[in-house]
């Protein structure tokens, strides 16, 4: 009995030693989890219902006439960054073809799509969808906001709008 | 009964050593070497820790408290895990005046400092075997110049560099005839033709470029290590010394004659004055200077065909000579910069020498003769004082920033803690086995920072399970935060782990590059979209312009390739996402892969030998289709009529044609 009460009493320092100081760490680990790697289940049912998807872009105002400026830039920046697996039709190619994606979707979701392609894909349903057809994540391709808007703009020009 | 009294036994020994350290939560923790180096899936390491690879010729990353391996830095060997040396960009990196060098032997590592302080610039790397010393810039990880050293041989006591990064110094341990003369091998000859040198390399504050500024031409010994003043002793350097009794043979006894060889102190700001004055010598000479540009991502190589040098016995007053017990290896200056601690491999003592007494020394004229022409100061006068009995073989030493020396034991494989002050020996631990460097994080500043001293080990019997006869090389880190020290972990290495720099996480993880711009891309052969991608050729070589995204390349099918053609692949990357490299590896190519980093157009060089279809593809697992990245290269008899095409998709060669028989 006597050996057993020591162990008992050693084994309960340790123990509390160690919680003290594992609690701590825990805290904080928790705290700095980027945010992709921890979807939680709410804000993906939250962002189910928001056509304009995830991201910073609430607001996007477009322009009327086209601004040939920004297509022109848009068109530079796809060709180096997006024309890989893009098609301008409907064509799927490794991403779907973009005939038709003004339509599709809203100017905002476009843009954080662009923008945000990690947590679009990790958190909007939508993008989740896109993701089961064509299994490869699109790269983020760290375009700057007036690029994506440029592109955006390039999107329209496509889809023949004025 | 008996097992009882076992457990009572255990329990009690268990509490005698948590005992004394129960006294919080902290040091109780601090009793348990595991949870100390333990870093959870998802946690950084506290330091980063730079560690040469000896004869890899790389420099390994590994993160401390965990000794996980986080990167091998390709340098002074070729890589073909990325295809440094093998890829046409960074091929020149390794020019010497003696052609392309594939291999050296990476010894010595030194960040570079702002006010005595790691800042996290840059990294630069000594190589020992063809005098090289290169820059790895710390954003990217990546070298960014190689420069070739004149008149040296066996570059061993580089790179140090001075409190503001002036002056990256790069001593000969061979003394070899200046001038790459031919020499009889003689003692005579020795004696009369062979010299030692210590080039000055200058750093541009902003570029960080290396420049030979000046070379000291010494009498011919072997410069061993070296150290930079600081704080009072800004402004010079000092050097160890073996084979002062320039031996040219059997030096193991040879060189060993004399009871004490010298600690070399050289003033720099003296010297760099004569320089300015137009003092210094030209002297012809020739060696390569690579670079990599960052915005070609390609590296040049410039050839330099003189070099200025100062010769210490014309222009007396700023070469002094101390003289050190015996053989000495280690020569390191103490946080304050007071203290100077040479190394006596082969004495039974530490001498330490007090900055303040060594110039008082010349003030007073306090020398005992002349040695080649170079003063001597009187031992006496420039000694602090002796550590006596300390271990057997000192090698190296370390600071702490609290007043500790920390001394490796080559011979009996230990580390020795000691006070500056008073040179008692403090501690001591059992390192497994022959110890040569050890490396304090910050301990060659003005302010260490402590807590660790890792031992940098050549034997490691009995510690790993056993590899063949060859087992891997070690390192083991201690805590230093207690009065005594404590071993926490042991961890293998890669080639020969030689000396280490180690700098807080902070000073460099927020900067890491995490690709390219393409947009800054300059490569000449760049493709900057698949709409740029084409195949050129210019009457034997052929030109691929190729880009890679996830996951396919393009082209992904190239025929009119003939054989004997040089085909020159560039492939730019067109992601520009954190960690997505493209490899490209093409069936039989005598070389190896390229890794392309996000952004970058890198280029693999391929001559077929044969006809028939050559197979290519992407090496670095890229997305759920990246088995799919994948193509072809038709490879034709030479002067054959097919025609030269590529394409991908609708604009492969190909295209829609079924030539089959139905």
């Amino acid at each position: 009995m006597k050996q057993l009460r020591y162990l008992f009493v050693f084994s309960l320092a340790i123990a509390i030693a160690a919680a003290g100081c594992g609690g701590g760490g825990q805290e904080k680990s928790g705290e700095k989890a980027p945010e992709s790697e921890a979807p939680a289940a709410g804000n993906s049912a939250a962002a189910s219902t928001d056509p304009k998807g995830i991201g910073k872009f609430k607001d996007v105002q477009l322009t009327h006439p086209l601004d040939e400026a920004m297509v022109k830039k848009g068109q530079e920046v796809a060709e180096v960054k997006c024309t890989s697996c893009h098609k301008l039709t409907e064509e799927k190619l490794v991403g779907p073809g973009w005939k038709g994606v003004t339509d599709r979707r809203t100017p905002e979701w476009i843009m954080n799509f662009v923008t945000n392609v990690d947590e679009m894909l990790d958190k909007d349903p939508e993008a989740q969808a896109m993701l089961e057809v064509c299994m490869v994540r699109m790269p983020n391709q760290n375009l700057s906001d007036d690029d994506a808007r440029a592109v955006l703009e390039y999107m329209r020009k496509i889809d023949g709008k004025n | 009964m008996k097992l009882s009294h076992l457990l009572l036994t255990a329990a009690a020994a268990a509490l005698a050593v948590q005992g004394c350290k129960m006294k919080s939560t902290e040091s109780a923790v601090g009793g348990d070497a595991a949870s100390r180096t333990y870093v959870a899936p998802g946690k950084y390491d506290e330091l980063y820790n730079f560690v040469s690879g000896g004869f890899s010729g790389q420099v390994a990353v590994y993160g401390i408290p965990s000794g996980r391996l986080l990167k091998v830095l390709p340098v002074f060997s070729v890589n073909p895990e990325n295809g440094y040396g093998y890829s046409e960009e960074t091929k020149p990196m390794l020019n010497t005046s003696q052609g392309f060098i594939p291999w050296d032997d990476q010894h010595h590592l030194a960040l570079s400092q702002t006010n005595g302080e790691h800042d996290g610039r840059w990294l630069f790397a000594n190589a020992n075997n063809s005098p090289r010393v290169a820059r790895i810039d710390l954003k990217a990880f990546k070298t960014m110049e190689i420069i070739e050293l004149p008149n040296s041989g066996g570059n061993h006591s580089s790179p140090f560099l001075t409190e503001n990064t002036e002056y990256v110094i790069a001593g000969t341990r061979f003394s070899v005839p200046i001038g790459n003369q031919e020499s009889a091998l003689d003692n005579a000859s020795y004696k009369k033709n062979f010299k030692s040198t210590a080039s000055f390399i200058n750093i541009d504050k902003n570029s960080g470029h290396m420049n030979v500024a000046f070379q000291i031409i010494l009498p011919g010994m072997d410069l061993d290590l070296s150290r930079a003043g600081k704080g009072p002793s800004h402004g010079w350097f000092f050097f160890s010394t073996y084979n002062t009794e320039q031996a040219s043979t059997l030096k193991e006894v040879n060189a060993s004659q004399k009871d004490k060889d010298f600690i070399v102190a050289v003033n720099w700001k003296k010297a760099e004055e004569y320089v300015k004055a137009g003092k210094a010598k030209k002297m012809a000479t020739e060696y390569y200077h690579n670079t990599f540009n960052e915005e070609t991502h390609s590296a040049t190589s410039e050839i330099i065909k003189e070099v200025l040098t100062l010769d210490p016995t014309e222009l007396k007053d700023f070469v002094y000579l101390i003289p050190c017990p015996k053989s000495p290896h280690g020569c390191d200056v103490d946080p304050s910069g007071e203290y100077i601690v040479g190394s006596g491999k082969l004495a039974a003592l530490i001498p330490v020498f007090a900055y303040q007494k060594f110039v008082k020394a010349i003030e007073d004229k306090a020398f005992e003769g002349e040695y080649n022409g170079l003063p001597v100061i009187k031992y006496e006068a420039a000694l602090h004082g002796e550590v006596q009995k300390p271990g057997l073989g000192p090698l190296h030493t370390e600071f702490d920033g609290k007043g500790n020396a920390y001394t490796s034991f080559f011979v009996s494989s230990e580390i020795v803690k000691w006070s500056i002050k008073d040179l008692k020996v403090l501690d001591r631990v059992p390192t497994y086995y022959s110890i040569g460097h050890l490396m304090v994080p910050g301990g060659d500043t003005k302010k260490p920072y402590g807590k660790y001293v890792v031992a940098y080990n050549k034997i490691t019997k009995d510690r790993f399970l056993p590899t063949g006869p060859e087992l891997a090389q070690s390192a083991q880190l201690y805590s230093i935060e207690g009065d005594k020290m404590q071993l926490l972990l042991d961890f293998p290495t890669i080639g020969e782990p030689h000396y280490a720099q180690a700098i807080p996480a902070e000073k460099i993880k927020d900067q890491s590059v995490k690709f390219f711009d393409i947009a800054k891309n300059k490569h000449p052969y760049v493709a900057a979209g698949e709409k740029a991608t084409k195949v050129e050729r210019k009457g034997n070589e052929v030109h691929v312009y190729m880009t890679a995204i996830r996951s396919h390349l393009t082209p992904d099918n190239i025929e009119g390739i003939q054989v004997g053609d040089d085909v020159y692949f560039h492939i730019t990357n067109l992601e520009q996402d954190w960690d997505i490299p493209h490899g490209f590896a093409i069936k039989h190519a005598p070389t190896a892969e390229l890794l392309v980093m996000p952004g970058e157009t890198a280029t693999l060089k391929f001559t077929p030998k044969q006809t028939g279809i050559y197979p290519f593809y992407c090496t670095d697992f890229c997305s759920a289709l990246h088995q799919e990245m994948q193509g072809y290269m038709r490879v034709s008899a030479k002067g054959s009529n097919v025609p030269l095409k590529w394409g991908i998709g609708d604009t492969a060669p190909g295209a829609g044609a079924d030539t089959t028989a139905k």
